[in-house]
């Protein structure tokens, strides 16, 4: 309902095909249709142009794992840009964060309770929470309760944090990190399996069926007129069909040759041709985050007040919302969001380094952005921001897999930001 | 309603400088439950500001408000709404980008047993609220920015009337009506004053003002020029109030707390 739809009920339904009818019927969120074509196009268009290295299991799987750490932080991005406001400062944070977790599990909690303790993961992500969730919130301070500008703020904390993560061990590169902590980092070993996967899948399905359920019960107490049912079950099969399709290529990508020997070798059994390798743990998570979020900012008081402050920052005040305590926790929920991606990406590189999450910042802005929140404020969704990140890794690996050197990638991404930014822009003067 | 003594609201001696400017000077009023209140005076007098005092959104710099004759502290919008006081402000302070029933229960959303936002419950009352005032309003699913001024106005109408307000706060109130909308704030008004709601009612139309208000008070300069009963004064006098700062000598209407009160019984 705070999503900006493209199609109101008073404008004329004579004009417009079945696309249209189909697209009222449904009441699909335009905007992000038309991203998920432009993304099918640059899928294709990247498959084509690399003789057939984009659409395969294991460069998609790659893709997820790659996309789901800027995807999270996207996610909360999002809410930040919605409120008028920016966060500069995720990139340094997710390396001053990652330093301490780093810290806390090599250096720390072995000297306290010995190496391999079963619950060092578990204190590290704590503390780690903990510490992304305060740094947040004294941002978030300074910006809704003193009133300085987010961008000076996080601006900032670009910098001290930065500088921050190279004081937490004088520069000097965390690593090896606790066996398992690593496993939110996404390797295809540790990722969950075929029959999980298929679990994973199975309650996604159960989910939308109910989704649709809940929402023509609630209608239909009120006596609301409901979507017809062939739209329902148009939507909820396109829904099934994206959640069986995309576990379907995960668990289609096997575990590379050396792990499948490995694993062989350690178990003691002869080597089997394939194991399938499923949906990777951070994608995992990133899936988890997005409900959420996309729960907290469409179903929640909270999501409710971003929206309306973004809007009109005086009429929410004037309303009686508590908007720098609102504005307070948006920051807090940043923090957060970027602990989880900097447990994710010191995991995978399996150290933690200072110089982690370097322009992340502009990534995951660049994401949001693209996902269609708008710096105008009160316009943004969660599942556009997730969108907007994958097509941003979908842009880089493409041209990886191109051999497109990385200044021209550069070149690329930033015209892409600025076109995707520029038609959205037109698009939403022509539909006003 | 005969026994009441003490007015709903009491404004007294209030000021607020913005800067260097002088907003509203050492002004004292008063409201009683089921009255109307005319507040009037030409553009800058200072009828706003007062009044956004009041609804919690300025904070003042002298003064202080007594509810049911108890001071109150206003330091906000959510006090002065857990007070029972609403208001329809002159700019509607709508949230543009969510709906028409997101925006009646800005700030008081309703919940579902999971503590969820329950939008197809809002969205039922909020058809309720506002078909009272505009019976064609139809556009429930699109951002508020897309509605016309009326409908606009119906929503910060429907806002300000759906939580059992004891005071209501309109400024001008009908500025983007066409004269049949009008007419419905008009009976709007009666009605709710007929509940027993208190109303300060800003506008710059005499005439509505003349056909509703039980008093009328007159601001010039960002003080009170007077308040006078109705009954007592023509649009000349009240005219002259308004431009020439001057009081037509009849009985002053807000110093009298008890003759007040019997008046207010009397004309509710
Ligand atoms: N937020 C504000 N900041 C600065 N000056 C203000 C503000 N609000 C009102 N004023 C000033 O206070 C005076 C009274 O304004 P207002 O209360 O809006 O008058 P009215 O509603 O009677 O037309 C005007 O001079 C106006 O410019
Ligand atoms: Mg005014």
């Amino acid at each position: 309902m705070v999503e900006a739809t493209g199609s109101s009920p008073n404008t004329a339904p004579a004009t417009g095909g079945a696309v249209r009818r189909l697209m009222r019927a449904t009441e699909v969120d335009t905007r992000l249709l038309g991203m998920v074509g432009a993304l099918a196009i640059l899928w294709i268009g990247f498959h084509i142009m690399s003789d057939g290295l984009f659409l395969t299991p294991r460069n998609l799987w790659n893709l997820s794992v790659q996309t789901s750490s800027v995807a999270i932080m996207a996610t909360g991005m999002v809410l930040v840009i919605v409120a008028r406001h920016i966060d500069l400062s995720v990139g340094s944070l997710m390396a001053f964060v990652g330093m301490i977790m780093g810290t806390v599990q090599v250096n720390l909690l072995p000297q306290l309770v010995g190496f391999d303790f079963p619950l060092t993961w578990v204190i590290t992500l704590l503390i780690g929470m903990a510490l992304g969730a305060a740094i947040g919130a004294f941002q978030g301070y300074i910006i809704a309760y003193l009133g300085i500008p987010a961008f000076i703020v996080t601006l900032g904390g670009l910098l001290v944090w930065r500088g921050a993560a190279w004081w937490v061990a004088s520069g000097q590169t965390i690593a090896p990190l606790d066996s398992t902590f690593r496993i939110v980092g996404g390797a295809p070993n540790t990722s969950i399996g075929a029959t999980a996967s298929w679990i994973v899948a199975a309650l996604a399905c159960v989910g939308i069926v109910l989704g649709i359920l809940g929402g023509r019960r609630q209608r239909r107490k009120f006596n609301f007129p409901l979507r017809p049912i062939w739209a329902e079950i148009v939507l909820g099969a396109i829904g099934i069909a994206a959640v069986l399709g995309g576990v379907g290529i995960a668990n289609s990508y096997g575990w590379p040759k050396g792990l499948v020997r490995q694993y062989a070798q350690a178990n003691n059994i002869p080597e089997p041709d394939f194991i399938a390798t499923g949906i990777a743990v951070p994608v995992l998570i990133a899936l988890v985050v997005a409900i959420v979020m996309t729960f907290l900012s469409t179903r929640t008081r909270f999501g409710r007040y971003v929206f309306a402050i973004g809007g009109n920052p005086e009429a929410a005040e004037l309303g009686g919302i508590a908007t720098r305590w609102v504005t307070l926790k948006i920051f807090v929920l940043m923090g957060i969001l970027v602990t989880i991606s900097a447990s994710i990406q010191t995991a995978r590189l399996n150290a933690a380094t200072n110089a982690l999450g370097t322009l992340q910042e502009l990534y995951v802005i660049a994401a949001a952005v693209i996902g269609g929140a708008s710096f105008a404020g009160g316009i943004g969704t969660v599942p556009g921001a997730i969108l907007g990140a994958l097509v941003m890794q979908s842009l880089q690996s493409g041209m990886v897999l191109m051999g497109i050197d990385a200044p021209l990638q550069n070149i690329v991404i930033g015209s892409v930001l600025v076109l995707a930014v520029g038609l959205d822009t037109l698009y939403r003067r022509q539909s006003d | 309603m005969a026994d009441q003594q003490s007015p709903l609201v009491e404004m007294r001696n209030i000021s607020v400088a913005f800067g260097g400017v002088h907003a509203v000077e050492d002004v004292t009023i008063n409201l009683f439950p089921g009255e109307v209140v005319g507040l009037v005076g030409g553009n800058g007098a200072g009828k706003s500001t007062l009044m956004k005092v009041l609804s919690g959104a300025y904070s003042r710099d002298a003064g202080k408000i007594l509810i049911d004759g108890k001071e109150v502290t206003i330091e906000n919008p959510r006090d002065a709404k857990a007070l029972g006081i609403e208001t329809i402000y002159q700019t509607l302070a709508l949230a543009d980008n969510v709906d028409a029933a997101a925006n009646v229960f800005l700030g008081r959303e309703l919940l579902t047993r999971w503590n969820t936002l329950d939008d197809v419950a809002m969205e039922a009352a909020a058809r309720q609220v506002i078909g009272r005032l505009n019976p064609s309003f139809k556009n429930f699913k699109t951002p508020v920015h897309s509605l016309s001024g009326g409908q606009r106005q119906a929503v910060a109408i429907g806002r300000a009337i759906h939580f059992n307000a004891r005071v209501l706060i309109m400024d001008e109130p009908t500025a983007a009506l066409g004269p049949a909308e009008t007419a419905q704030v008009t009976d709007l008004v009666k009605k709710l004053s007929d509940e027993g709601i208190g109303i300060f009612l800003i506008s710059h139309e005499l005439r509505d003002v003349f056909d509703l208000s039980d008093r009328i008070s007159v601001m010039k300069n960002s003080r009170l020029v007077g308040t006078v009963f109705k009954k007592d004064v023509d649009e000349d006098d009240v005219l002259g109030m308004i431009i020439g700062g001057k009081h037509p000598g009849v009985p002053e209407a807000l110093t009298s707390g008890a003759a007040l009160a019997t008046e207010a019984a009397a004309t509710a």
